[in-house]
């Protein structure tokens, strides 16, 4: 396979064709921000915190799906970067209600950390706070609007992984919501499994383990990429 | 050294700020050495004085008492710190946020899930209006330094009160300082 050659942030890089900015960024050491991407499921670039300055473009380009090309001068971390990704973060802190104090994901949710890398001390903008529903209607599972940042990781990880699709989303804008099945109460949805690959994506406190209580709720992440590496090799 | 004039306020909070602010343990005698304390529901001042140099403020903002505290606190104050997530995020406190107007939730509460004798909470000058919402101390008044957690840990305290006494430009970064819950 060909190699590519480019900069990123005055490092001289080579990436193999075909990989992302992201892909060879990690490979090399260097951190951009992500909250949508999970390593086994396919990239969407929706949460835009990924977002890079691409010399000669106007765009800024979100670095987990945009390929890399030979010779390409790419910035990860300029001033405007650092606004917009705290900005961003600070959107979906005051979209739904977002309280870290009785969350079961505090200390493990990757929004929390996204936070504290940006250095979000506080939100500017207005809270909205939603009324949000919390379905705990599956015996195993459950899932609480109030803390989603709607990655679609659910989506993608019961779609791509395990192949049934019980989770979707529906709703424009403010009032989107992740579903199960045709809108029903999780612990009707018939295609639902109940395999947890879900609750193992959920960056947030979303999707949980019922019983988890505050600060329970840990979960391995890797576990995603590791079954689809092993299917991979045996198939 | 001038001695820093220090006020602590809790508005609509738990006090849990003020108990890890108590957690300073033996650096409170440290502490002592640089202010002096000039208002605090640790100590007994019935009004918030003039020329106070820093306030730790506790709490959202929740009801008319706060409110009106909370400007007089901003008008005598040079340095305001928002004390924890209530005072930065609404946090607890704003939870009830989402379900309405304050007047419909009191109902439910103490008059149709009342077990007897349910009626709506009324004392006039005694317990203060809810606001409509519970607001972040800085959608009311301009808040200068941010101090995060639920409660904030107390070497998280002791670090911004080192920073402040040290005078210069206070910087919190990472998660020591900045995690919220």
């Amino acid at each position: 396979m060909a190699a590519r050659t480019f900069t990123i942030n005055d490092q001289l890089i080579s990436a193999r064709e075909g990989e992302t900015i992201l892909q060879a960024a990690r490979e090399h050491g260097i951190f951009i921000p992500t909250l949508c991407y999970l390593d086994g499921v396919s990239a969407v670039g929706a949460c835009r915190l990924c977002l890079v300055e691409i010399e000669g473009s106007r765009m800024l380009r979100p670095a987990c799906v945009t390929p890399v090309v030979e010779e390409m001068v790419v910035r990860t971390d300029t001033e405007r970067l650092r606004e917009y990704r705290r900005m961003i973060i600070e959107l979906l802190f005051a979209e739904r209600n977002h309280i870290c104090a009785v969350c079961v994901a505090n200390g493990h949710c990757e929004l929390q950390d996204l936070a504290i890398a940006v250095g979000m001390d506080h939100v500017r903008f207005d809270y909205a706070f939603p009324r949000c529903d919390v379905d705990i209607s599956h015996p195993l599972f459950g899932i609480d609007h109030n803390r989603c940042v709607l990655c679609t990781r659910c989506v993608r990880v019961c779609d791509e992984v395990e192949g049934v699709h019980t989770w979707d989303v529906a709703g424009r804008g403010a009032d989107a919501r992740v579903i199960t099945d045709m809108r029903q109460p999780w612990g009707e949805a018939r295609t639902c499994t109940s395999c947890g690959k879900c609750v193992l994506a959920c960056p947030t406190g979303a999707i949980f383990r019922r019983g988890a209580t505050v600060g329970e709720m840990e979960r391995d992440r890797n576990k995603i990429a590791y079954i689809v590496a092993a299917r991979e090799q045996r198939w | 050294m001038e001695r820093l004039r220090l006020a602590t306020i809790w508005l609509g909070g738990c006090s849990g700020c003020h108990m890890s602010f108590l957690d300073l343990d033996e650096w409170l005698f440290e502490l002592a050495q640089h202010i002096d304390l000039v208002y605090s529901p640790l100590a007994d001042v019935k009004e918030y004085p003039e020329h106070v140099d820093v306030a730790l403020v506790e709490g959202a903002v929740a009801n008319e008492d706060n409110l009106h505290l909370i400007r007089q606190v901003r008008e005598r104050t040079r340095l305001l710190v928002a004390f924890g997530d209530c005072a930065v995020t609404g946090n607890v406190t704003a939870l009830r946020n989402p379900l309405g107007a304050p007047e419909a939730l009191l109902h439910t509460i103490y008059v149709e899930r009342a077990e007897i004798a349910g009626r709506m909470p009324h004392a006039p000058g005694i317990v203060p209006r809810l606001l409509d919402k519970v607001y972040p101390v800085h959608k009311i008044v301009p808040v200068d330094v941010y101090l995060p957690g639920c409660p904030p840990p107390a070497p998280r305290i002791r670090a911004l009160l080192e920073q402040i006494i040290a005078g210069g430009d206070i910087r919190l970064t990472g998660r020591d300082m900045i995690k919220f819950g």
